[in-house]
């Protein structure tokens, strides 16, 4: 064994580990670890590795349907797309490194998240990303910002996948923790998928990739703790990214998962060497003997500590098939990039790691990866809050002012800004690119497509988890529906503050509930996720936000919607219910600065019912323009078609409806705008379906009106929409 | 026609003009890795866009001196025909087979949109399928766009016609605003004096195709074709 170094106390909690949790080690060991065991012991039983504090919710989502290949658990989830194909998707948090290095924290996180996605098998095909900001009138913000937006095109960019979507607003309560989640969708052979499962005793175990450096050591137990102003020290945890590197491991792996030559495959994400030797050996149930003499390493003295705990980027652990190593050599040394054998497989059920001939590490398998404590944290319910009539919300003093108002915030402004930043036509398949309610990326050499969407609402989150989550869920199943394309299943990224804390976990729990709950509903599994807990600074959480990433199917390209108003003299037509719900609402935030009452409910059942037929009558072709309504309501979409389309549009407000302003910025769910030639015929087919449908208005000139409230150009208003964030930034 | 693609370590528009020459080719061109310096002899030789090697010394500059460029070098010399598609004309322009550098977008961050080009020259073979002042739509995807080259060198490329395409509003007018990353001249595209090296910044293989809201791209692929035969 190694030269024993005294494990103190201290040494224990710098790692992360309660005492109760060093008490099960020195049980599983029956001896005290070294310094190498005490190292991976607290980064495979840290929250970001062993979601020891989630485990117990995430059970209660829905993950099966027909079309699921295979659901969490994996390095990505993985559905059938029809004609023998899956893709493959997944969304990862990277919040943590984002703040303290914004560029490289998010480079790192598209980098990290594309390899859960291709180390499967798949092609990636798209990128997309949901970040949150601080307050705008933060200090900081601006240059978090700046970085995690270049971090992210300067990533995806270079390697070649499109960032097609994605979604950025602004809460004070992220001031001190932004969030960064990343998300991959890939597409692969779906009788060819490879997993993280390593078996067969003798069969060697290959390193291939970048070299191990001394960075990122630890990241997964920064990541599984509380920030505070020392949080800027933190800085060496974090990763560098290498782009290039990483195009070439893709493209090697492409080549590599051709041949049959991989038994398992896993990325070295976070913790490295360690989870990914741990994962792969616990879920083939053997035991693995590596030499760490053999990891090619960037600089020499590297102890088997800092080997098996760092972070180095654009690394991958494989298990191939006896004999085959020649072949796969010679692809990656093709590639330019380091290939080594490293280990074999044992029958032993543990690892031995040996350095120098010495034996540095020897530990059982299975209590690590999968005997890792599991919490039942107490959760405490939020108050609920009472619902907010109509009536108890002011008018504004102009809507169109208050119009103005929406469309120039942080949180609804146009996204262009950032969007133009990532190359998003690359790989020359986004039939529909960013800015609308979903992108679409066609299969490649097919006429098929995938719609793509990210979705959250965190201040409904914060006003009551439960249906915040479903709502998150409803929205991204509208966002798909809405450009025709068929909802299949979803990734989350669940950001929370502090488990330990009865009522953020209480969020977590009501959040899990409300998405189950919406799932089951729309028949919509989640097949992949993330949690991310901690998100807090000197105690104060962020609001909860489950972020929703969502992949549709379009049959036929040629039969989708855009948002985008483009033809006069049609027929808008309003499907769904409006009670006129201003609680939690984008007008109550931006317009009378109050963020009270509890968010719209969601009616799950108007909800399908709704968008069924909305999906029917595009994929029909009978819709010429469709966007799903949602934040700022129905006047807000109401502006982004006409801008979308730069066609302008007259709205008669109904007889009988709710007061104005809730019935125009009422964020009532389960609902659409619909352009039509034809709104006779649509309304008969609603009827009989059963949803509510209304001509609300006729599109057409070139400007936006409001019958008795008023006119606004559009050239005003794309000028207030387009002009927020470049404005802020500081290129206007 | 028989065309080649360069590939390089860190390509990744290599597919998508290879499906854009295919589609007009009705074959798909022969794909050439970057250590090659022995291929086939075809009409046109295509360096497409991408970060080869990262572009981590400056973009293009490690490209330039691979075994395949070489060899484009001796065949464009020859008469050969060479397309660079943005970092392919960066690295055109850093092999010396075009004056000038690509430098830093003006406002200092990646550019992906859609720009319009006005036409200068309609000359065979890359640009013979467009009309002289006729206003195209095609995208733009860089950070390293920012043509500059010396007045005297500017100067020649101006008077002797080689300025292929210009950033442009919608009607054609080379205006400031319109000028996405701070170009000289408004130039988006330049061949050398022979005629037959082109390299251009913006990306015809992306709008090529009807599904991708624009075919204003496809006239690039045809007219070679119909050039080449």
């Amino acid at each position: 064994m190694a030269r024993p170094a005294p494990i103190t106390p201290e040494l224990v909690q710098g790692h992360g580990l309660t005492a109760e949790e060093y008490g099960r080690v020195l049980e599983i060991l029956g001896r005290e670890p070294n310094l190498t065991e005490l190292g991976i012991f607290s980064v495979m039983w840290s929250e970001h590795c062993s979601y020891k504090s989630s485990r117990k919710w995430l059970r209660r989502l829905p993950t099966e349907a027909p079309w699921v290949i295979c659901g969490p658990g994996e390095n990505a989830g993985v559905i059938d797309i029809g004609e023998g194909l899956a893709a493959v998707f997944k969304m990862e948090s990277h919040n943590h490194p984002s703040f303290i290095e914004p560029y490289q924290g998010a480079a790192t996180g598209v980098g990290g998240i594309l390899r859960d996605v291709f180390t499967m098998g798949a092609r990636p095909v798209a990128n997309l990303n949901a970040l949150r900001f601080g307050s705008p009138a933060h200090p900081k913000t601006r240059h978090l910002v700046s970085g995690v937006v270049a971090g992210i095109g300067g990533y995806g960019n270079c390697v070649g996948v499109p960032t097609v979507g994605g979604s950025c607003d602004f809460d004070e309560s992220y001031d001190g923790n932004i969030l960064v989640n990343a998300m991959t969708v890939g597409i692969a052979p779906k009788d060819r998928i490879f997993y993280a499962r390593a078996t067969g005793v003798g069969n060697p175990v290959v390193y291939v990739g970048s070299k191990t450096g001394r960075d990122g050591i630890h990241g997964a137990t920064m990541a599984s703790a509380e920030f505070d102003e020392e949080a800027e020290a933190k800085r060496p945890t974090v990763q560098v990214g290498d782009p290039f590197t990483e195009k070439l491991l893709i493209e090697a792996c492409m080549e590599l998962m051709a041949e049959d030559v991989i038994i398992g495959i896993q990325d070295m994400g976070a913790a490295g060497l360690t989870s990914s030797s741990f994962e792969m050996a616990s879920k083939g149930g053997v035991g693995v003997e590596l030499d760490l003499d053999l990891v090619p390493v960037r600089e020499t003295g590297m102890t088997a500590y800092e080997i098996m705990l760092s972070e180095s980027q654009e690394r991958m652990l494989m298990v191939l098939e006896p004999g085959k190593e020649a072949i796969a050599k010679a692809i990656f040394e093709k590639w330019e990039l380091d290939f080594a054998v490293i280990g074999r497989l044992t029958d032993t059920g543990r690892m031995v790691l040996l350095q120098g001939g010495e034996t540095v590490a020897d530990l059982p398998i299975d209590p690590l990866a999968e005997a890792a404590p599991v919490y039942d944290r107490p959760t405490k319910k939020a108050a609920p809050r009472p619902l907010i009539a109509p009536g108890g919300v002011a008018p504004p003093e102009s809507v169109m002012a208050a119009l103005k108002t929406l469309l120039g915030s942080p949180d609804l402004c146009s996204k262009r800004w950032i969007w133009e930043q990532y190359d998003h036509m690359v790989m020359a398949d986004t039939v529909a690119r960013p800015g609308g309610d979903a992108a679409i990326v066609r299969i490649h050499g097919s006429s098929r497509g995938l719609a793509l969407t990210t979705d959250c609402t965190p201040r409904y989150c914060g006003a009551d988890p439960a249906a915040g989550a479903a709502q998150a869920i409803a929205e991204a199943w509208r966002n798909l529906t809405a450009v025709g394309a068929r909802p299949l299943a979803v990734t989350d990224n669940m950001n929370f503050g502090n488990p330990e804390r009865p009522e953020i976990m209480g969020q977590f729990a009501d959040a899990v509930e409300g998405m189950r709950a919406a799932c089951l509903a729309l028949d919509f599994p989640v097949v992949s996720g993330n949690v991310s807990f901690y998100n807090e600074t000197n105690g104060k959480g962020i609001l909860p936000t489950p972020a929703i990433g969502a992949v549709g199917l379009v049959d036929d390209l040629a039969k989708t919607a855009s948002l985008a108003l483009e033809t006069a003299g049609e027929s808008l037509v309003l499907i769904g219910t409006t009670v006129g719900h201003l609680g939690c609402s984008s007008y109550l935030k931006e317009v009378l600065g109050r963020a009270d009452g509890a968010p719209p409910p969601v009616d799950l059942a108007a909800e399908r019912r709704n968008g069924d037929f909305v999906r029917a009558e595009v994929q029909a072709g009978r819709v010429s323009a469709c966007h799903d309504l949602s934040d700022g309501g129905l006047l807000v979409a109401a502006a982004e078609m006409a801008l979308a389309g730069d066609t302008g549009c007259t709205i008669e407000i109904p007889i009988g409806a709710p007061p104005a302003h809730a019935w125009l910025f009422g964020e009532d769910q389960g609902r659409y705008l619909i352009a039509t030639g034809d709104a006779e015929g649509l309304l008969a087919r609603a009827e009989s379906a059963g949803v509510p449908a209304a001509v609300i208005g006729t599109s057409g000139g070139e400007s936006l009106t409001v019958n008795g409230f008023g006119t606004i150009s559009l050239s005003e208003l794309h000028e207030t929409h387009e002009g927020w964030l470049p404005g802020y930034m500081g290129d206007a | 026609m028989k065309a080649a693609v360069i590939v390089f370590p860190g390509s990744n528009c290599d597919r998508d003009v290879k499906v854009a020459l295919a589609q007009s080719m009705g074959t798909p061109p022969l794909m050439v890795w970057h250590r090659e310096s022995d291929f086939p002899s075809v009409d046109l030789i295509v360096v497409p866009g991408g970060f080869s090697y990262g572009d981590y010394l400056r973009a293009g500059a490690m490209a330039a001196n691979s075994p395949a460029m070489a060899e484009t070098s001796r065949r464009a010399d020859r008469g050969v025909a060479v397309l660079g598609i943005c970092n392919g004309f960066q690295i055109l322009a850093e092999a010396g087979l075009l004056p000038g550098v690509l430098m830093r977008n003006a406002g200092l961050t990646f550019i992906c949109r859609d720009v319009h080009l006005r036409v200068e020259r309609s000359l065979a073979p890359f640009t013979g399928r467009y009309r002289q002042g006729q206003v195209i739509r095609i995208p733009i995807a860089h950070a390293d766009g920012n043509y500059f080259t010396d007045e005297d060198t500017l100067k020649r490329l101006e008077d002797g016609g080689q300025v292929v395409f210009r950033y442009s509003d919608t009607e054609g007018n080379v205006t400031g605003p319109a000028n996405p990353n701070g170009s000289l001249d408004n130039i988006a595209a330049i061949v050398n004096e022979a005629g037959n090296v082109l390299g251009m910044m913006p990306h015809p293989e992306r709008l090529a195709d009807p599904l991708l809201s624009g075919t204003d791209g496809r006239a690039m692929f045809e007219g070679l074709v119909e050039a080449f035969g």
